[in-house]
């Protein structure tokens, strides 16, 4: 991390001490504290998507041949397609955290929009391909045909829609906070350019893209 | 270093009365519900846990009023019954011992003990007792409108298809409660690792400092997966989903599963904080350094890691392989080992030790002796043939509750009496202090050693009515219950009589060691006016009286 050569008080995370909060000693002290914080966070993340993932991989293991009949109606180019948004959408984070930490407002503000931009593209492919599922009678407890899919292909189903829902649930959240921060970093809100809280806002943000490239092998291709 | 008050500093606050540290720094209740001072958060921690411990108290008098006869008399229903037993274990469980040190103890001593000025994230502690307080009122709510029969375990099937009761909103409490223990969680680990006063290494921490820490570790890996499994069975009730469902080719086994992979750390989220407590009451009456630091502190992490893998051992009789029974059985016998380490160092920190028997201290020695207990009877349950006999039986309700009531009720009492001049500023009654301490001992094991009795000769848990012979030991259980209610009544009661009458603490009323214990009481709202430079190790008890005696020969020219 380009942070760790951060010392007290050169200018990356702030201007001198008019960014230090009273409870820490120096600024490095500070950022080091953000960023464990974050870290720790991404952890709970992991363990929180991890007993869904842990879960389906119990049926996948015992019920194969009806997950592999269930995730035939999953289009794996779609899914391809949404992998490279997401990845882009991460690059132009990347950006968006380096800008910040270089006081590049104006870049700053121009990448996170890029983030949305390419963030909500990913979504919406995402709501087309629901909808497909809906037409297509697949969605457990709102719209199922369990003639079409007969025996445990319901639970294929049950695991995509809670998965790829709660991702979509991380995905909107952060795009929600990406748009308070690039409005709060276009008015010169942050004393310290917000470099601090637009690296732990990137780290988020990878998390989540980190997930989806984890649910697009498991969802879409192992079956094939 | 400038630790002079900002122009942007929020916490600028003008003390207005020097000799009330941060409780005289404002009076107005909106200083207290927008604060971000730990030590007030702490302090609306107490009160919000107090409450729910009454609440959970209360629906167990209305289970042992019940129980007192054979027959049903005090509920109509046998509905009535689950429910009221749900909700003791919903409020007992999430609200009470799961917070109950970390939030409260923790609080407000960790940055005062590693001599930092607050948390780390100040404006997320104060977030996580207002997510605590909403996830408090959705579970209020399900207990309004109809309650909840399920148990505190939500077991599936009957959670997710049978019950006609409010299964949703008490998930949905349990579910955001579990997000201000994470938080909590996660700015002690931030604030272990990065706010340390300089000086202060890491085998100088306090063992109060090192129990939040692992408890810490588990809360932030455990209580996700209890999130997501809660969301599952939320998302199966709503949506008739099959994941836990049969019907569907689910399967109600991977709940249990999932449910004790944060349900059996739970176990350890509320002992460890105890284990803290006591380590730093046992060292400070008995004017001895802790028996084996460093194992001490190993077996507090031990703890927290082996306990991620022994949850099977609830799962015994259900049809789970008979070879992963056997590997969880030797895994919960492995924890053994680190809960021993910690007992028998204790012990061996009373030898020689010149022992005094204040309040804390006296409850502390009750927690060694309940705890013991509680641990023993653990290894007949992680045993799989006596597990098979025991199950679901009232020995297993004595078991845990010797750990939780007999070990984190007792810890966290020893804890508030110890830290009590410090929060406060005040003493309490020794008198009452050490009655109540005596009235909790001796109500406790009245209310639950017949109930090992009772479940070792067959009696089975959460059954409102029972066969006549079962009725002696269960009308025993019932006293003792109105005896440790009249214990639990009593500090209560005294304590807060000595709000008002109470002789001033001073900074260090029991000569204990540690930061805490070096500030004013109260401490003033940066904890301290100077920074503290930590240059030894904990509870050198020993050093410090011959530090004394040598001052004095100096002082005095006594030869």
């Amino acid at each position: 991390m380009s942070s760790a050569s951060a010392t007290a008080h050169d200018n990356t995370y702030g201007q001198d001490d008019t960014y230090l909060y009273h409870h820490f000693e120096d600024l490095q002290q500070q950022h080091e504290s953000s960023s464990l914080g974050m870290w720790a966070f991404l952890s709970t993340e992991v363990l929180f998507f991890g007993g869904v993932l842990g879960a389906f991989a119990v049926v996948q293991t015992l019920y194969e041949p009806a997950m592999k009949a269930a995730s035939e109606h999953l289009d794996p180019i779609l899914g391809a397609y949404n992998t490279a948004v997401l990845l882009v959408s991460s690059l132009a984070m990347a950006l968006a955290v380096r800008a910040a930490q270089l006081r590049q407002q104006r870049n700053t503000v121009l990448f996170l929009v890029a983030t949305i931009v390419l963030g909500s593209a990913f979504l919406g492919v995402k709501a087309y391909e629901w909808i497909h599922d809906y037409h297509e009678a697949l969605i457990p407890g709102i719209n199922f045909d369990l003639e079409r899919y007969p025996g445990r292909q319901i639970l294929f189903w049950s695991f995509y829609f809670t998965l790829t829902g709660i991702h979509a649930l991380h995905m909107i959240i952060g795009i929600v906070i990406i748009a308070i921060m690039a409005v709060l970093v276009q008015r010169r809100w942050f004393t310290g350019g917000g470099a601090t809280q637009i690296e732990m806002l990137g780290l988020y943000w990878h998390f989540v893209d980190i997930v989806w490239v984890f649910l697009y092998p498991i969802l879409y291709l192992i079956n094939q | 270093m400038n630790s002079a008050p900002r122009s942007d500093d929020s916490q600028a606050i003008k003390e207005s009365d020097s000799s009330m540290g941060y409780l005289g720094a404002d009076y107005t209740i909106k200083s207290w519900l927008l604060t971000t001072d730990h030590k007030r958060i702490g302090l609306l921690y107490m009160i919000s846990i107090t409450v729910f411990f009454l609440l959970g108290g209360a629906a167990a008098s209305l289970l042992r009023l019940e129980l007192m006869t054979p027959r049903g008399d005090v509920f109509g229903s046998p509905d009535d019954y689950n429910r009221s037993f749900t909700i003791h274990g919903v409020f007992m469980v999430f609200f009470f011992l799961i917070p109950g040190v970390p939030a409260v103890l923790g609080n407000f001593l960790v940055p005062l003990m590693i001599g930092a000025r607050d948390l780390a994230f100040p404006r997320l502690n104060l977030m996580s007792w207002y997510i605590y307080m909403i996830g408090g009122l959705f579970t209020l709510y399900a207990l309004v409108a109809g309650g909840v029969d399920t148990g505190w375990t939500f077991y599936t099937p009957y959670s997710t298809m049978f019950s006609n009761t409010q299964v949703i909103a008490a998930a949905l409490g349990i579910f955001i409660v579990g997000f201000s223990s994470i938080l909590t969680a996660l700015n002690f680990i931030v604030t272990i690792h990065t706010m340390r006063a300089p000086g202060m290494t890491w085998l100088r921490l306090p063992l109060f400092i090192w129990a939040n820490y692992a408890t810490s570790l588990i809360i932030v890996l455990g209580t996700p997966v209890l999130a997501i499994t809660i969301i599952l069975v939320a998302v199966e009730r709503l949506f008739k989903v099959g994941i836990f469902d049969p019907a569907y080719g689910g399967d109600p086994l991977l709940f249990q599963h999932l449910f004790w992979f944060y349900s059996h750390p739970a176990v350890y989220i509320m002992i460890l904080p105890s284990f803290g407590v006591i380590s730093e009451i046992v060292t400070a009456f008995a004017r001895k350094k802790i028996f084996g630091y460093t194992f001490m502190a190993g077996a507090l992490l031990a703890i927290a890691v082996l306990g991620f893998l022994v949850w099977g051992h609830h799962m015994f009789v259900s049809s789970q392989s008979m070879y992963a029974g056997m590997i969880f059985s030797v895994l919960s016998f492995l924890v053994a080992v680190p809960s021993g380490i910690k007992v028998f160092n204790w012990t061996a920190t009373l030898y020689k030790g010149s022992v005094s028997f204040k309040t804390p201290m006296l409850y502390a020695l009750g927690f060694i002796g309940l705890f013991t207990i509680g641990g023993l009877t653990g290894l007949v349950l992680s045993t799989m043939a006596t597990d098979v006999h025991v199950h679901d039986t009232y020995f297993v309700v004595a078991h845990f509750h010797y750990i939780m009531v007999g070990g984190m009720v007792m810890a966290y009492l020893g804890g508030l009496h110890f830290w009590w001049p410090k929060i406060t500023g005040r003493m309490y009654s020794e008198f009452w202090g050490a009655l109540s301490a005596l009235t909790v001992f001796i109500g406790f094991n009245l209310t639950f050693f017949p109930q090992f009795l009772l479940g070792y000769i067959g009696m089975p848990r959460r059954y409102y009515e029972y066969p006549e012979e079962y009725q002696v030991l269960n009308v025993m259980s019932t006293a003792g219950a109105s005896v440790l209610a009249v214990g639990y009544m009593m500090p209560l009661l005294y304590l807060l009589i000595s709000l008002k009458v109470g002789k001033i603490a001073g900074p260090n009323p029991w000569a204990a060691s540690g930061l805490e214990w070096e500030t004013a009481s109260p401490p003033p709202t940066h904890n301290f006016l100077d920074t503290k430079i930590v240059t030894s190790g904990p509870y050198d008890y020993e050093l410090q009286e011959y530090a004394d005696s040598h001052r004095a020969v100096q002082e005095q020219g006594i030869v």
